[in-house]
């Protein structure tokens, strides 16, 4: 089946990153992915066989194979953030909120947020040093000891239900890539790129899920879908590498600048052996730098993938990331391209001897 | 019939790598049956006998994997921190040893700790494989290991690591070999990565569509973390009425009683309030099935040293030839 195929690497270069900023700046709090849909939409739309919407939020797009009989690779990468609801209203503007999906409120006090479909500006307010005793600067910051505070003018247009997020603008200083949303904006920004180039070998089957954040919602109906013969799942994965005040640094997961960071074991999944190796031997074999998520706990949208139906061969790979779930998460350029260029070499060379083997 | 248990035993297979004891396990039943195949996750499904007027689709499962290590980190000085595959008991790592599936083996302690009393947490274990520095090191990060630990025969009762759960393997195995005429269509799943959530027993119901699923699995028969349990070594298979994951269907549970007392089998019914089974997988695959679980007791579970009685063995693998010999009406 391989032929010698002339085609250059995928780059990133001004348009991909253009795209990725327009990405990380849209609001698309799980559940309420909207904006980043739209966004996706437009980019695929010209290069899509199929796209469907499903009932959940996905966005679901096909390019079919040119050969007979081909191998069907489900390609997933999830289109919603972490952020924030309105839970109640004090009045004035101010208004308590709880959490959606995994967000450590001690990392939440001053940092200004956007509230609802208007995107309202607002700060997360906390009580001020002048006020607060020793005692209470020594506990850490509980949700219920914050508010979301969008001003009297502002508050009439809020109400309960409302999503809030971040408001960190994107921007790019040299190699380093900063923004809000990057887990998984840089997943879904690799999936488009994917998605534009020709694999006629494959029938390439995407899923820009929903929901990821609050439990791998979205994957799972969209697995359901496309009973693929094996998922690729493109993430953000955090990066703790910094030199640790006594002894070694043991717990980093990734490191930023080593390349994609392939997944063995986490929380949810088992990865597929097979599909580890192939990765792996694909990534030396094309000189690519990776490295391996250290296994432990975390998970992707493979946590759902794998055990839907008869059970789906499945990988995760992620690009790293400093401070996830937090207002600004920093990548590296070069991680994401070598994720790109690991995928895109991977999507040349897979075929279904890979899965002959038992694993 | 040790030998068969000392053999499944001893070879190591941490959940979602079982190719090796998947191997073992084929070649005990390959005479038996002419449909055996593996699945995505690793499941070996071994297929007996056509479903007859009044008989049912019965999916019975044991699970190949273990509970084990992965490294997670190698130090400079040529430690090795790590994870855990499944739930592993902290109490019991200090002075065990492992053995990776590259053939490394090695031993476990953990860092200086200020209260010698205390049990710290996992990661501050670690394993010495011997290894000088880190470029030395026989492991690297995502190499996989079980904890090593021989056979122990001490007559009516057996020690093992991995008692969990490749006595249930070894009994599927005799009730392959036992059952001769049923009206049933049997499916027998040697069932991947339960250890870590059931996983393969999930997708093999969804495939096979069984109208009834039994899982076969050890239960804790003595004080684990604390907790007394009512099942005892010795006292017979234990039919389980519930557990953390499930509540067996009350007609399974009456057809396992009913016909351990027609064949003179001694029983126990079992309540467990820590962990579950493949069996809560199976009962909420597709829309539903008929689902129930049979116990060997097992003292010391998930420890490197697991003790079941060979009576209970014994008397397990024959009410499982009664219970899938027979028709029965639910």
């Amino acid at each position: 089946m391989s032929t010698l195929k002339k085609i250059s690497p995928p780059r990133i270069g001004k348009s991909q990153l253009d795209l990725l900023e327009k990405l990380s700046n849209a609001v698309s709090v799980s559940g309420a992915e909207d904006e980043v849909r739209q966004i996706v939409l437009e980019q695929v739309k010209p290069y899509a066989d199929e796209v469907k919407q499903d009932a959940l939020g996905n966005l679901l797009v096909k390019r079919h194979a040119q050969a007979t009989n081909p191998l069907r690779v489900l390609l997933a990468a999830h289109m919603d953030e972490v952020g924030f609801m309105i839970v109640d209203d004090e009045g004035e503007g101010v208004f308590p909120f709880s959490p959606v999906g995994g967000i450590d409120p001690r990392q939440l006090a001053a940092k200004p947020v956007l509230v609802g479909k208007e995107r309202l500006p607002g700060v997360i307010g906390a009580k001020p040093i002048h006020l607060s005793s020793p005692d209470e600067r020594h506990n850490n910051y509980t949700f219920s000891s914050l508010r979301i505070d969008v001003s009297p003018a502002n508050g009439k247009k809020v109400k309960v239900g409302d999503l809030a997020t971040y408001a960190t603008r994107f921007s790019r200083q040299g190699s380093s890539l900063f923004g809000k949303a990057l887990d998984d904006r840089l997943g879904v920004a690799t999936l488009i790129e994917l998605l534009k180039r020709d694999h006629p070998d494959l029938e390439l089957l995407f899923a820009f899920t929903v929901q990821e954040e609050v439990g791998l919602r979205g994957a799972q109906v969209a697995a359901y879908e496309f009973k693929p013969d094996l998922a690729l799942v493109v993430d953000s994965t955090p990066a703790f590498d910094f030199v640790p005040e006594t002894g070694e640094n043991t717990q980093y997961n990734c490191r930023l600048g080593a390349g994609p960071a392939i997944y063995i074991a986490d929380a949810g999944t088992l990865s597929d052996p097979r599909l580890i190796r192939f990765l792996a031997a694909t990534a030396e074999k094309h000189a690519i730098p990776f490295q391996f998520r250290q296994p432990g706990g975390g998970g992707t949208d493979a946590g759902a993938i794998h055990k839907t139906g008869a059970g789906i061969p499945t990988v995760s790979i992620s690009i790293p990331g400093r401070y996830a779930h937090t207002p600004i998460l920093h990548a590296r350029v070069k991680d994401w391209e070598n994720t790109l260029l690991l995928l895109e070499a991977a999507l040349n060379d897979i075929n279904r001897g890979i899965l002959s083997v038992d694993r | 019939m040790k030998d068969l248990i000392q053999k499944l035993t001893q070879t190591p297979g941490p959940s979602g790598y079982e190719s090796a004891i998947r191997n073992v396990i084929r070649e005990e039943v390959a005479p038996y049956s002419n449909d055996i195949s593996v699945d995505a996750l690793g499941n070996l499904i071994v297929r007996i006998g056509q479903k007859t007027a009044n008989g049912v689709r019965i999916l019975v499962a044991a699970h190949m994997d273990e509970i084990g290590v992965i490294v997670s980190h190698v130090e400079k000085n040529g430690l090795v921190r790590f994870s855990n595959i499944g739930f592993i008991i902290t109490r019991y790592l200090a002075g065990s040893r492992v053995r990776f599936l590259n053939g490394t083996r090695g031993m476990i302690d953990s860092d200086k700790q200020e209260e010698p009393t205390k049990i710290q947490s996992q990661d501050k274990f670690f394993i010495d494989t011997g290894a000088i520095n880190d470029k030395e090191s026989p492991v690297k990060v995502g190499d996989l290991g079980v904890f090593d630990r021989e056979f122990l025969d001490l007559g009516k009762r057996v020690v093992s690591k991995a008692m969990d759960d490749r006595v249930s393997c070894a009994a599927m195995i005799e009730v392959i070999k036992q059952v001769k005429n049923t009206p049933h269509e049997l499916v027998f799943v040697f069932s991947a990565q339960e250890e870590v959530g059931s996983r393969g027993a999930q997708t093999a119901a969804y495939a096979l569509e069984p109208d009834v699923t039994i899982a076969i699995d050890v239960t804790p028969a003595s004080t684990l973390l604390g907790v007394e349990m009512q099942v005892a070594l010795g006292n017979g298979p234990a039919i389980k009425v519930r557990d953390v994951g499930m509540i067996a269907d009350p007609r399974v549970v009456d057809w396992m009683a009913t016909s351990a007392k027609k064949a003179g089998l001694p029983y126990q019914l079992e309540v467990l309030d820590i962990g579950s089974t493949d069996a809560r997988t199976m009962q909420v695959s597709r829309a539903g099935t008929l689902s129930g679980a049979l116990s060997i007791p097992c003292r010391y579970v998930h420890s490197p040293s697991e003790m079941v009685d060979m009576d209970d063995y014994g008397n397990t693998i024959k009410l499982l030839v009664q219970l899938l010999s027979n028709l029965t009406t639910f």
